[in-house]
């Protein structure tokens, strides 16, 4: 068919956590254009299957950019080269004939290797689970209605909301630092009244969490958001910064 | 056996209420003594777990993804129906009842769906509380926008990203319960067989996906919340991981399998591009209330779109069903897709496909409120077929979406198998034999939040507090199995690749049981699944090891349980000789070709039930009973 | 620990207000410190230049400031050398490649490298100047003048020994360099305190990052400009 390609890949294998990893070579025959990144490593897999060569793991489930799965670093950009997209959204058209394409696994203390290029994010949910929701039980009887959000308010809120927790901005950090995955949420409730009663707990726990996983500090180098799938801002960031001195001036938590 | 629905008795709009009254209370003191294992964290796991922690209960719950954050739920675009009635159209419970039936094509039960709809307004309230950040008019209230099946604006959206935002709503609450020692989360952690004792469920056995170890988990009751099977049909728009295993694998405990053919294909999904493709991707069905749907009216008209006049083109959903339009049901729009195309008059390089055309809303409604209504489906589509929808219509095809089917429950969300529960996709319950968009939402929060916290305790204060023998010999004797099985699919050391299996078996199902199936090809079907079968079990080739995160192995449990299941959906679709919603048998059409029902014969829901490896299943009828609705031709025009 | 120590050592965000404060702080003591540093252009044999030395060295209120001048840079280079630190910690293994320079500035890339070359300047610059002043690492002659209201005063002159030292290729080179490296650090850091101190604002980011050209562009030109001066064209 017109217009296939032929690629060389280095990708990181390493058999386990312990285990001490390194960039193998593969090369990839006949790659179609339409194929997305990961449907390219799925045939290089099948080649590597039929050669007796343990297939590459890698995560990846939904394959149309909304799980957050999907998780490498190609040719020194989480999710590769383009803006704006997951790996698995990445097409094959990105790329050029004989091109070589680096492909590692985000690099975090934070984010153990698993397998090749498969890493541990549960330092993630942690950081969810220190405070990343509204307190509120099964079975509220007011009714949806019953609080008017003004639009911008509900609209920046759900720009924020849309933040797949897929470690890019980690990865992409030259700090390794989680702060935009934090501020996605800290700012997403926080632009809204239901988040507003534990707003200042909610701040300090996940910020407390952050530290404890082991995440770098933001310098302000912004790659986070560029790198970002979803495109998340820098002004959450900053949001999350006043949410936090807010909490800590005024909160009477003296330890 | 005798399928007891039990649905209460009494007038359609009391039944919950009266049966919410009826059902056994769990004294709060005692609830820390219950264990709950809840397999799957999608909506339906998700909220379950969350709430029967709220109530006390102790819970388990598992996913196989490394975060519950990615269930599948996460990928649902286009919305969330409710019965709010705020944009004062004339919608009411009733009316979205009476939608779901009809859209269902009276398959489903009426005190599920009724009772669906009547919590649907408390999951809107539940959603919005949680901080679910829903779109919203100027005003500052909730949005709505209309879906396909029904002429009252009711569905819910946060852009076109609502199940994402749905489900961190769900995984927000049960991260707080995390948090607070009432859930104990397992992630990376596959359920692969249930434990029973006494013929009832009292476990799972799992493997961790990152150590290899199988373990044994002891519970009160189950609920089995793992989502739908499309990916029995290789190319879908599930997720990849997407999978039957846990249900099936119940079912051959004793959990009847119900409606096992009635599979939804959808409309409107970007069309295949080659033999690499590994997943279809959907395009919301919300963009059909913008978009319209047409051929050219020539056969074989290769023109580009922009160069066919107006009146070269057949608007084939306008033509034909006036009332409804772009907007009829999926089962509609996807045969209709499928008959312009079998007629050639498919577009693109393949001609399976069809134009969904933005160009008249644009002119209407300006390219700005297109962008900010379908902004993100836009860019979906652009990246993946690397054209501009804003100026070139895209190009649309029917995919496998959702399986209506699932294992058999109770008004209770109770299987045959006492203290198993069934919950969202994976069980059969409300959607008949054809889903309406945003349903499913729906339908996975109703039953997580508000029905199996209710039911779940019925049964726990029949069987009592005490703690299950973890040393029971069942245990033992069901890991034992799981471990077996992981061997032998390791030893093969075969020439195909597990991914080989699942495409071919893919491509018999899609031929033979997708959009319009006959006799003849679902017993050609029948034969080539069992032969694949067992081809599989003597040539797969599983690399690696069980004591490693092993991809191929996960996925070769999953395609060996597809590569029964798909043979149980043929013998289901052989069965129901008649056509009805999703289930079109070519046999039984009406003259102008939609689908014919025949209630006679075949107004039950089919339960079927295991007898052993490579034996026929036994079919088992539940009659459906229609006291409020009428059963009328489904008719869009 | 005190909520308050808890906060400026041991959270992300506490640490990073201290960089703020102090590096906002530094800031205006370079806009201070340069308008001193044009009296050394006055055609004056060094008069206001060497009365604005002692106006600085002995106004009580000018001598607190520069001992918290002094507090700020040890806790802006304390914090930012920990805040360095903690961060490599965050990644022990680095990416075999990597193409950061598309996503973020060179600048906040390189802040700590940066920080470190004003750091080694500020060291010889106070050796230098300072030292010599307050007579420890040699004695500076003293001047006679008078005032506007014709009293006398005997000063040492500064003056004489900048001019000298200015004259030195090295020392300027090196004053020139850190000048650059103090533009840089400045281009990153300057709105970079400002989204630290979460006042980030549609309308108000854009006047920040404009008037930052001040203190990354004009004030780094300005002290590098006078010994390129006093070099070329006094003598
Ligand atoms: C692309 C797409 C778009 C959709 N859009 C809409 C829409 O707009 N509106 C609407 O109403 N519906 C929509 N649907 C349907 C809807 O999203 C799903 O039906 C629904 O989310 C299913 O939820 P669930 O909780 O039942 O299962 P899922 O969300 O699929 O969750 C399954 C869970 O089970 C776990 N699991 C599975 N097997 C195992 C196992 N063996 N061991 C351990 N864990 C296991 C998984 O890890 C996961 O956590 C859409 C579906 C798709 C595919
Ligand atoms: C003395 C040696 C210095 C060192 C080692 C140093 C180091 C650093 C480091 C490591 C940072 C953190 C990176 C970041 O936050 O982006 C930083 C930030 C900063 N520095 Fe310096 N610096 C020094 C001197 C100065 C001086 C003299 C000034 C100003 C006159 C200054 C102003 C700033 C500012 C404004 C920031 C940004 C703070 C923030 O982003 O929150 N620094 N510095
Ligand atoms: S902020 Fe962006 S890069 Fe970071 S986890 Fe969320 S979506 Fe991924
Ligand atoms: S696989 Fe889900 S975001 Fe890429």
């Amino acid at each position: 068919m017109s217009g296939h390609m032929n690629l060389t890949l280095k990708v990181w294998r390493q058999k386990d956590a312990k285990a001490a990893g390194k960039l193998e070579t593969y090369e990839a025959k006949d790659v179609s254009p339409d194929m997305s990144f990961l449907e390219m490593i799925d045939v290089v897999n099948e080649s590597l299957i039929k050669k007796g060569v343990e297939p590459i793991a890698f995560d990846h489930d939904c394959r149309e950019g909304i799980c957050g799965a999907c998780s490498m670093y190609i040719n020194g950009h989480a999710h590769g080269p383009k803006q704006g997209i997951t790996t698995c959204q990445l097409h094959m058209r990105s790329f050029k004939d004989g091109e070589t394409i680096t492909i590692e696994p985000w690099r975090a203390k934070a984010f153990p290797i698993i397998k090749d290029l498969v890493v541990d994010r549960s330092a993630f949910d942690r950081i969810i689970q220190a405070g990343g929701y509204v307190s509120v039980n099964t079975g509220v009887t007011i009714d949806a209605n019953a609080i008017a959000i003004p639009k911008e308010h509900a609209d920046n809120a759900m720009d924020a909301a849309t933040c797949i927790g897929c470690g890019a901005c980690v990865a992409a950090c030259k700090n390794a630092s989680a702060t935009l995955f934090l501020s996605a949420k800290v700012s997403q409730l926080a632009l809204l009244p239901q988040g507003h009663p534990e707003r200042a707990a909610r701040v300090e726990a996940m910020i407390d969490q952050m530290e404890l996983e082991g995440f770098g500090n933001c310098t302000n180098t912004e790659a986070c958001s560029a790198e970002c799938p979803k495109e998340i801002g820098q002004e959450h960031i900053a949001r999350m910064n006043r949410e936090f001195y807010a909490a800590k001036l005024s909160s009477s938590k003296t330890k | 056996m005798i399928l007891d629905s039990k649905i209460p008795d009494g007038p359609l709009a009391e039944k919950w209420t009266k049966h919410k009254f009826n059902l056994k209370l769990v004294n709060p003191a005692n609830k820390r003594k219950y264990n709950i294992i809840v397999v799957g964290t999608g909506l339906a796991g998700a909220s379950a777990a969350a709430s029967l922690a709220e109530l006390g209960y102790n819970v388990q719950a598992f996913c196989f993804q490394d975060s519950p954050r990615r269930a599948h739920s996460i990928a649902a675009q286009g919305g969330i129906n409710a019965a709010k009635n705020y944009p004062n159209d004339g919608d009411s419970v009733y009316r979205l009842f009476y939608d779901t039936v009809k859209g269902g094509d009276y398959r489903a039960r009426e005190g599920n769906v009724h009772r669906l709809a009547e919590v649907s307004v408390n999951i809107i309230d539940q959603c919005v509380a949680q901080g679910v950040p829903f779109a919203r008019e100027y005003g500052g209230l909730l949005d709505n926008r209309s879906f396909g099946g029904s002429q009252v604006s009711r569905t819910f959206y946060a852009r076109g990203q609502t199940g994402q935002q749905l489900l961190l709503g769900a995984y927000s609450a049960l991260s707080r319960q995390i948090h607070a020692g009432k859930v104990k989360m397992h992630t990376r952690e596959e359920m692969l067989d249930l434990v029973m004792i006494d013929g009832q469920a009292k476990g799972i056995v799992t493997r961790n996906l990152e150590t290899g170890a199988i373990d044994t988990h002891a519970a009160h009751a189950v609920l089995l919340c793992t989502g739908g099977y499309g990916n029995v049909f290789f190319l879908s728009t599930n997720a990849q991981g997407s999978n039957v295993t846990a249900a099936w694998r119940a079912h051959k405990h004793g959990a009847l399998f119900a409606n096992p053919c009635f599979t939804q294909i959808h409309p409107t999904c970007i069309p295949v591009s080659g033999d690499h493709q590994s997943k279809l991707t959907l395009m919301s069905e919300s963009l059909r209330n913008d978009g319209r749907v047409w051929v050219p009216k020539a056969k074989g008209d290769k023109r580009k779109a922009s160069e066919i006049p107006e009146d070269e083109r057949d608007y084939f959903l306008e033509r034909k069903y006036p009332s409804f339009g772009n907007l009829v049901p999926r089962d509609v729009a996807s045969r209709n897709a499928k008959e312009q195309c079998d007629l050639g008059k498919g577009v693109g390089t393949s001609g399976l496909a069809v134009y969904l055309d933005f160009a008249e809303s644009i002119s209407r409604l300006g390219e700005d409120t297109v962008r900010a209504r379908y902004g993100n489906l836009f860019d979906m589509y652009a990246q993946i077929t690397g054209e501009n929808p804003y100026k070139e219509p895209m190009r649309i095809y029917p995919a496998v979406h959702y399986t209506m089917g699932g294992l058999w429950v109770d008004y209770n969300l109770m299987t045959t198998i006492p203290g198993l529960y069934a919950l969202g996709e994976a069980n059969f319950s409300d959607h008949g034999a054809n889903r309406l968009g945003a349903s499913a939402l729906m339908q996975g929060l109703a039953d997580g939040y508000f029905v199996v916290p209710y039911t779940v305790g019925d049964y726990l204060a029949t069987i009592g507090p005490k703690a299950i023998d973890a040393k029971h010999p069942a245990f033992a004797e069901a890991k034992a199995k799981v471990e077996a099985q992981t061997k032998k699919l390791l030893a093969i050391k075969g020439t195909k690749t597990v991914a080989e299996y699942h495409r071919e078996l893919g491509h018999i199902m899609w031929e033979y049981c997708g959009m319009a199936r006959n006799d003849a090809g679902l017993r050609k079907a029948q034969v080539l699944i069992q032969e694949l079968r067992a081809d599989f079990w003597k040539n797969v080739n599983v690399t690696g090891t069980n004591e490693e995160l092993n991809q191929q192995l996960e996925r070769a449990g999953r395609v060996a349980d597809f590569l029964e299941l798909g043979e149980l959906m043929v013998v289901d679709a052989l069965n129901r000789s008649e056509s009805c919603g999703g289930h079109f048998r070519e046999e039984s059409q009406t003259e102008e070709g939609e689908a014919l029902r025949n209630d006679n014969d075949f107004c039950y829901v089919a339960a079927w039930e295991y007898t052993g490896d490579n034996q026929p299943e036994v079919l088992h009828k539940e009659v459906l009973k229609f006291e409020s609705v009428k059963l009328t031709q489904r008719s869009y025009k | 620990m005190s909520w308050f120590t808890q906060t400026i050592f041991s959270t992300s965000v506490g640490r990073k207000v201290i960089m703020a404060l102090t590096g906002l702080f530094l800031c205006t003591f370079l806009a201070v410190h340069l308008a001193g540093n044009f009296q050394l252009l006055h055609n004056d044999g060094g008069k206001a230049f060497n009365l604005y030395t002692v106006f600085m060295t002995s106004n009580p209120l000018i001598k607190t400031i520069s001992y918290v001048n002094f507090a700020f840079i040890l806790g802006h280079v304390v914090w930012g050398a920990y805040i360095t630190y903690k961060n490599r910690q965050a990644r022990p293994t680095g990416y075999a490649y990597n193409d950061p320079g598309k996503t973020s500035s060179f600048s906040s890339r390189w802040m700590g490298v940066l920080g470190t070359m004003i750091l080694i300047f500020l060291i010889i610059h106070l050796k230098d100047f300072k030292m010599a002043y307050l007579g420890i690492t040699h004695k500076l002659d003293l001047v006679t003048y008078t005032l506007d209201n014709g009293d006398q005063v005997e000063v040492k002159n500064m003056y004489d020994e900048v001019i000298e030292e200015f004259h030195e290729p090295v020392v300027v080179g090196i004053y020139v360099l850190s000048m650059i490296a103090l533009g840089f650090h400045l281009y990153h850091g300057f709105q970079s305190a400002f989204q630290t101190l979460g006042l980030r604002h549609p309308k108000y980011t854009p006047v920040i990052k404009s008037a930052g050209f001040i203190f990354w562009g004009l004030i780094p030109l300005g002290f590098a400009i006078i010994p390129l001066i006093i070099f070329f064209c006094r003598n």
